[in-house]
């Protein structure tokens, strides 16, 4: 389990990290120190929101996904394409060109992630008319913001909804029905999914909720868009048919999801730190009439993932479009209802806190830790500069008593220190000419 | 209780651009010691609310978190107006916020109950032209 847990799809390239402190600054859970000419993530504090990954202007922070190659792993291959793969393409009319493409491009068959959504949204719809629940329910299909709730929020844990991600349920059934229909073993198929975001790929490798994910991989939209562009315009005699509705294909965008389980009263937030303020609030029982809140890593939602190509408003305008060529209908008549039972939609895993901001195991070593930590900060100059390679002075102090680092890795303290030794100096010089 | 931590924020009237970063800070720091979510998620509450109260309420007073390995202790100081009748303020819906407050989505008159259910002990003193004081104890485990 441990290991399983340390995963990360971001990561660094060490040969263009310039050792700058633009990442620092936008870590929302503090993960990242620049150390001996470079960035270092702290693996675990790292969620995978990507958000380095967009800031860093040398493209040093990347995510790890699979190959395209790796589909040949396998007798067979579905791809499950998340739906803000539809936003990527200009001018389209319909979803089929995107599903067919996939098709060209080496999956034998294709299964919208959409659909999984349609059914999830129907289960979290049915879930939130249970008595006694806690409010506001929160989303769990972004694995950043669970993976953030984890690390700062362990105390809203028991307000994730506890039904698995679109992804994971969209997997099951293209693996099952590709079993049906071409009578092959389940372990023949590879079930791949098609992600906007690194986040993803981490809740493959290593599940939130689930022992294991039932995706054998994750394909980057970015990396196999030029290979998707050729085909996006071919006009087939049998193109595939989406079978997704509006609302499954709306969960590309933000308050896509909340808006079909909850519109009524529900709150949807993107942004990571935007999702920070708002679980501020939750946990200051000042939300407490809201019945359902769905938070989003990326700006704009899923459209926004560091992997995609194309910029999240315009994807996000194309999806909006291209879902209102889908079944109108809501997933509450659409999914029928033995969808509820025939799969397994609920976590079969508990959420767990992540301690990893946590000073020390023991309560009276952290307390201690922390005095210290004080002490240390009242000593520094607070303009959180970042050059000591820390993000702020505060987490500056936490390193030190964490024994990462010395008080004169702070040039500010280093300037002083070296105009206290100039003035012993000359006062050394000028005794000795006496 | 033998306290390790002790920390002091001080709080002005009115200052609803910092409101709630007293708070914030409290939580930040109960995290980092570990304590657990159930407890975290009582001084959150108790500590919003008592903030809050200082900037909408009070002429400004200050906010000091105590840390044992016993427990959380969490007072709230301030230099007045006072309340004139500590068993009405602690009614549930009765509040005397400002439209301003009010426009803010203050003034439910739920923060004085909240933060007596939260808290394990609770006790308030007030005296009209003189100040309010409340004190807060969280049991550890
Ligand atoms: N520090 C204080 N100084 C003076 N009066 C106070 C103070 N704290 C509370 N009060 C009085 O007690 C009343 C009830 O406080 P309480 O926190 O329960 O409700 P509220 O602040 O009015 O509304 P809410 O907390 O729901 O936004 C307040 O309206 C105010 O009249
Ligand atoms: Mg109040």
């Amino acid at each position: 389990m441990e290991q399983h847990n340390r995963y990360h799809s971001v990561r660094l390239d060490k040969t263009r990290c310039k050792g700058c402190t633009n990442c620092l600054k936008h870590c929302p859970t503090e993960a990242i120190r620049v150390r001996g000419g470079r960035a270092h993530i702290i693996d675990e504090r790292c969620i995978d929101c990507g958000e380095c990954i967009r800031i860093c202007e040398y493209h040093a922070k990347i995510a790890i996904t699979d190959d395209l190659s790796a589909i040949h792993g396998f007798p067979h291959a579905v791809a499950i394409p998340a739906p803000s793969l539809y936003g990527q393409f200009k001018g389209l009319k319909s979803i089929s060109p995107v599903l067919d493409a996939l098709k060209a491009i080496g999956f034998e068959e294709v299964f919208e992630v959409a659909r999984g959504a349609d059914i999830v949204s129907r289960a979290i719809h049915e879930k939130l008319r249970e008595p006694g629940l806690p409010k506001p329910l929160i989303s769990s299909a972004c694995p950043a913001v669970v993976r953030l709730i984890q690390v700062r929020f362990p105390d809203l844990i028991p307000n994730v909804v506890d039904i698995r991600q679109p992804m994971e349920v969209a997997a099951m059934i293209a693996r099952q029905e590709f079993c049906r229909k071409h009578g092959c073993a389940p372990e023949d198929v590879g079930v791949f999914f098609i992600t906007p975001c690194p986040a993803k790929m981490t809740a493959i490798r290593s599940p939130l909720g689930q022992e294991k994910s039932a995706c054998d991989g994750a394909i980057s939209m970015m990396e196999i868009y030029g290979q998707l562009l050729p085909h996006i315009n071919r006009i087939l005699a049998n193109p595939t048919k989406p079978t997704a509705t509006y609302y499954g294909v709306r969960w590309a965008v933000s308050s896509g999801e909340a808006s079909a389980v909850c519109p009524d009263n529900s709150l949807s937030v993107d942004g990571i730190h935007n999702v920070i303020r708002v679980l501020e609030e939750i946990e200051n029982n000042k939300l407490n009439d809201l019945v359902f809140f769905e938070g989003n890593a990326c700006m704009g939602g899923c459209v926004g993932g560091p992997l995609n190509f194309e910029n999240n408003y315009v994807a996000k305008n194309a999806v909006r479009k291209l879902a209102q060529e889908c079944s109108p209908q809501h997933p509450v008549e659409n999914v029928p209802v033995s969808m509820m039972t025939k799969y397994p939609l609920y976590f079969d895993h508990p959420i767990e806190p992540n301690p990893a901001m946590k000073l020390d195991d023991n309560l009276i070593v952290a307390m201690q830790k922390m005095e210290r930590i004080n002490q240390l900060v009242e000593d520094l100059p607070g303009y959180d500069c970042g050059s000591c390679g820390s993000p702020t002075c505060r987490t500056f102090a936490e390193d030190i008593v964490g024994g990462f680092c010395g008080e004169m890795d702070c040039i500010h303290k280093l300037k002083d220190q070296l105009k206290v030794m100039a003035q012993q100096m000359v006062e050394l010089a000028q005794t000795k000419r006496e | 209780m033998s306290s390790f931590i002790h920390e002091e924020y001080p709080v002005e009237r009115g200052d609803y651009t910092r409101a709630g970063e007293a708070s914030a800070d409290i939580k930040r720091r109960l995290k980092q010691l570990g304590v657990s979510s159930n407890v975290m998620r009582k001084v959150a509450v108790a500590s919003y609310e008592v903030e809050l109260n200082l900037v909408i309420h009070s002429l400004g007073g200050k906010l000091m978190l105590d840390v044992g390995t016993d427990g959380v202790l969490l007072v709230s100081e301030d230099v007045g107006p006072g309340i004139p009748d500590i068993a009405m303020a602690m009614r549930e819906g009765y509040s005397t916020a400002s439209e301003e407050a009010r426009s803010l989505g203050f003034g439910a008159g739920m923060g004085l109950p909240n933060m007596k259910r939260n808290a394990d002990d609770f006790d308030i003193q007030s005296e009209v032209g003189k100040g309010t004081r409340i004190s807060m104890r969280f049991n550890l485990a």
